[in-house]
């Protein structure tokens, strides 16, 4: 027996010994940390688990219509492979996931198509494009009931049954081991470009950034970053003050056309810059996976969902409340990245989450070590009824918390 | 239709639930008598009727909570309803239980467009969103062809679609947020005027849900900027797999249209006759691609599909001008439903979704189907993704022809599953659907979706008899039939 963070590891080849591997877990009532690539391992609180049920042996896409825009995988599958088949295609994941692997201390590229579902990942196209659940058609599953079974379906427009699928998005494998999952694809852009106005502050640039989202200019990214993290993209144009980015993507005449009409809209704000196809492809590669954040691993992380318009004073808020935290915005203002010092009164969660108050929205704790994040709320605490709402569905798929027992909430 | 056997015990303390109601809701709140309860009789699936116990509007959402947590703690089942237009009975009324309209809930509640959102009560029509916003330029995308009439309440229980859903989603991928009462009279909110929920995604399980989980009482969506220019292409094949072709070479091409419309000869002859559209009446098959955006994008855009039309084989195009020739082009599209119905006393419309690609086969064997069953069919297709609407023509007033027909449809659903596809791509299951649903999920596959019903509403009390061919006691759903030390698998690596 070899070990793998002091957990023996269960490693099916398939869905059936999958399946047996479950069914096991739930006789012997031991709860199973469900990994890929284990690029996301240290999201979510750390839980008890005696065996690792690594599913990274499930690869394989199982079906591929690029003119039905449709594509099955095992959930094992990585990431990085899918994308490439896409590329030959000249099509892609629209919803641009968030590759987690370097702001939690791991290697880039290592995340598993089952993975990005099960944590509802979504980059800055999301202001656009929507989220991983707004494109995850269909599923087949083991529940911790310990029985196969499948959800959804193949076709892009489809109401029959409820959509399992948006519940097993974003449940972080505390619900169902996923085994095989079919999302919708879209054509890649033919060419992309950012307009990006300089000098902003934080208050400014949301404004900027809503009337850009406000225009008819089809507008797929819209973020700001301070001058104190600009540097930190790796991309020279936009190093040396804070940064505005409008992202622009689609057919060449179009995004002339649509560049120039942002230029007159937003030119009286501050100087208004281009970057072209290549440093453009990095900004927001580097903006989606967190990189301003990457060289400092002691600092803490919290990601921050709010109203995009409130973004700027939800940060002037926590700024004032604890000193040293920097931040930047994606999503028109609605996504806040936001590093904060790791000595925190209690990771700091009490003055971000008062910050958000009554905006509506919410705060998760992405980077921490294990003691803190086994202390904090990791999550967003919730209502009560919404929380006895919550842990009532976790019954209805592992009544007997196998799966990954305690990773979003206490007791889910 | 078999619907669940009407509960005598509640049917005759029917004066004394009629009271409690009364007690909640005052004044014209409640509607008990014969007459006033008609017109909730039946909703936009007309075969089917049934006259409920009795009918309770509320106006706030306490009031809700109240008549929910009432009706648990008595069992009283509970059909919630919007403005009645779903087609597939989702609002069906029982004999022994409640209508619970939301009609009173109609007014807009917020306008938010720094945050690009509306939040209104579930009683406001779909256009009406899109109406109170249009001045500024915004609209509300999804829309349904009953948009005049159905509520964004119905729109979240049904996850309505529209002609528009290929590029712009259906209502799960334009809702941030929403209001809701549980069964058990809990008030919740999910997501708001952020982009993304905490915690588990229940705001997407209860899109879609039929009135199955719990009751919407406010609404909040994501508007977005009408497109500066909109286009159309009116294009003729000479069969459907050319104008297929076209649609599967359009999104090849990296083209992902505004709108895309398929009609069959039959739809095209019937649309034309009744608003003389102009459509082409030779033509096997005709396609309306619709591309807006910034005008560069569609003046460039319009160019690429007229040259991929005629690669595949397109007989005649027409290119919008103007916005009237824009919707002029629509204008039969839009009518297809109403054209059908003059031609025949009744029409079946039915829903099923395929993979695009099998739409030659399923038109194919729809015909033989149409021979068989002694009836004719129409077909308007939301090519794009999929969506296929046979419209069934019969006379109810023929003996046996309903039934014929039903069973037209049934056969063409089931056919859209063998092919890869789903029973209904937008109308949603109801009562019409509820017993194919076999077809297409296996019994654990429809017990693990009732299990996240008893979550919801474990007496199952919120629109029973719909969505599910059978109704199970969620105590049953929940036992667990554990094998210990079973290891039928003995070679499973172990390290």
């Amino acid at each position: 027996m070899t070990t793998h963070s002091n957990k023996s590891v269960l490693k099916p080849a398939d869905a059936d010994q999958a399946l047996e591997a479950v069914r096991w877990a739930i006789s012997e009532e031991t709860p199973l940390e469900l990994v890929g690539k284990g690029s996301k391992r240290k999201l979510g609180r750390p839980f008890q688990a005696t065996h690792t049920l690594d599913l990274s042996d499930l690869t394989g896409v199982t079906l591929y219509e690029p003119e039905e825009l449709v594509l099955s995988a095992r959930a094992g599958t990585p990431l990085a492979e899918l994308e490439a088949l896409l590329a030959e295609n000249r099509q892609q994941f629209a919803f641009e996931p968030t590759d987690f692997g370097p702001l939690l201390g791991g290697e880039a590229g290592k995340q598993t198509i089952g993975g990005v579902v099960s944590c509802n990942l979504a980059g800055p196209r999301r202001v656009k494009a929507g989220a991983a659940r707004d494109h995850f058609l269909g599923f087949q599953a083991i529940s911790g009931r310990g029985e196969a079974f499948k959800a959804g379906g193949r076709v892009v427009k489809n109401v029959t049954g409820y959509d399992l699928s948006k519940l097993i998005a974003g449940s972080y494998g505390t619900l169902t081991v996923l085994t095989e999952v079919t999302l919708k694809v879209l054509p890649a852009p033919e060419d992309t470009r950012t307009v990006l106005i300089r000098a902003l502050d934080d208050a400014t640039a949301i404004r900027v950034m809503a009337l850009a989202l406000q225009s008819p200019y089809e507008v797929a990214g819209a973020a700001h970053v301070p001058a104190s993290l600009a540097g930190a993209l790796g991309v020279e144009e936009v190093a040396g003050g804070a940064a505005t980015a409008i992202r622009l993507e689609g057919f060449g005449p179009s995004i002339e056309y649509r560049a120039g009409k942002l230029r007159d809209l937003l030119g009286g704000f501050g100087t208004v810059e281009f970057l072209d196809r290549q440093p453009s492809l990095v900004f927001w590669a580097a903006l989606r996976d967190v990189k301003p954040f990457v060289s400092t691993p002691e600092r803490l992380v919290w990601r921050l969902s709010v109203p995009p318009a409130d973004g700027a004073r939800v940060v002037a808020d926590i700024k004032g409340r604890l000193p040293g935290a920097e931040a930047y915005f994606d999503w028109g203002g609605g996504l806040v990245w936001l590093a904060i010092e790791p000595g925190a009164d209690g990771a700091g969660q009490a003055a971000i989450r008062g910050a958000i108050g009554l905006s509506g929205g919410h705060a998760t704790l992405v980077r921490a070590p294990d003691t803190i994040r086994a202390s904090a709320d990791v999550f967003q605490p919730q209502q009560a009824p919404l929380a006895a709402l919550s842990a009532r569905v976790k019954e209805t798929l592992d009544p007997k918390r196998i799966f990954n027992p305690g990773r979003m909430y206490a007791g889910v | 239709m078999r619907m669940p056997t009407p509960d005598a015990s509640v049917l005759a303390r029917r004066a004394e639930i009629v009271n409690a109601l009364r007690a909640i809701v005052p004044g014209e709140g409640v509607i008990a008598e014969r007459d006033e309860m008609r017109v909730y009789e039946t909703d936009a699936l007309t075969a089917y009727r049934q006259l409920p116990m009795v009918v309770v509007l509320p106006n706030t959402t306490e009031q809700v909570s109240q008549v929910l947590k009432y009706c648990n703690e008595v069992g009283i089942k509970v059909v919630p309803r919007g403005a009645g237009t779903s087609l597939s009975g989702g609002a069906l009324p029982l004999a022994d239980g409640i209508i619970l309209g939301l009609g009173k809930f109609n007014k807009i509640v917020d306008i938010d467009y720094a945050n690009r959102t509306v939040t209104a009560q579930p009683g406001v029509t779909n256009l009406g969103i899109t109406n109170a916003v249009a001045h500024e330029g915004f609209y509300y995308a999804p829309d349904p062809s009953s948009q005049i009439a159905c509520t964004i309440g119905g729109n979240i229980a049904e996850n309505s679609g529209g002609v528009h859903c290929l590029k712009y989603g259906l209502t799960t991928n334009n809702v941030l947020g929403i209001e809701m009462v549980l069964m058990n009279g809990d008030i919740i909110r999910l997501g708001g005027k952020h982009l993304d929920s905490d915690g588990y995604d229940l705001l997407g399980v209860m899109t879609g849900s039929e009135g199955l989980l719990g009751v919407v009482t406010e609404v909040t969506v994501r508007i977005l900027r009408k497109p500066e220019t909109l286009r159309a292409l009116l294009i003729g094949f000479p069969s459907s797999e050319s104008g297929g072709d076209c649609v599967a070479a359009i999104i090849a091409a990296g083209i992902i249209p505004g709108g895309m419309e398929m009609m069959d000869k039959p739809a095209i002859h019937a649309a034309e006759e009744f608003v003389h559209a102009g459509y082409p009446m030779d033509v096997e098959a005709l396609l309306i691609v619709e591309l807006d955006g910034p005008e560069a994008e569609v003046h460039h855009l319009i160019g690429e599909v007229e040259k991929i039309a005629l690669t595949c084989g397109a007989v005649s195009i027409r290119i919008s001008e103007s916005e009237d020739e824009r919707m002029v082009f629509w204008a039969g599209r839009k009518a297809a439903f109403p054209a059908v119905g003059r031609i025949s006393p009744d029409y079946l419309c039915m829903d099923g979704t395929i993979p695009r690609k099998q739409l030659p086969l399923v038109l194919t064997r729809m015909a033989e189907m149409s021979v068989k069953h002694g009836l004719r069919v129409a077909n308007v297709f939301h090519a794009g993704d999929g969506n296929l609407h046979p419209l069934i023509l019969y006379d109810a007033n023929k003996p046996g022809e309903l039934q014929a027909a039903e069973d037209f449809g049934a056969d063409i659903l089931k056919l859209c599953v063998e092919v890869g596809g789903v029973l209904t791509g937008e109308h949603g299951v109801g009562v019409e659907k509820r017993d194919l649903m076999n077809h297409q999920f296996t019994e654990v596959d429809l017990n693990q979706q009732q299990r996240v019903k008893c979550a919801f509403d474990p007496e199952a009390l919120l629109n029973p008899g719909k969505v599910f061919p059978q109704l199970h006691r969620c105590a049953e759903l929940g036992r667990m039939h554990i094998h210990r030390g079973q290891l039928p698998f003995p070679d499973l690596p172990r390290f």
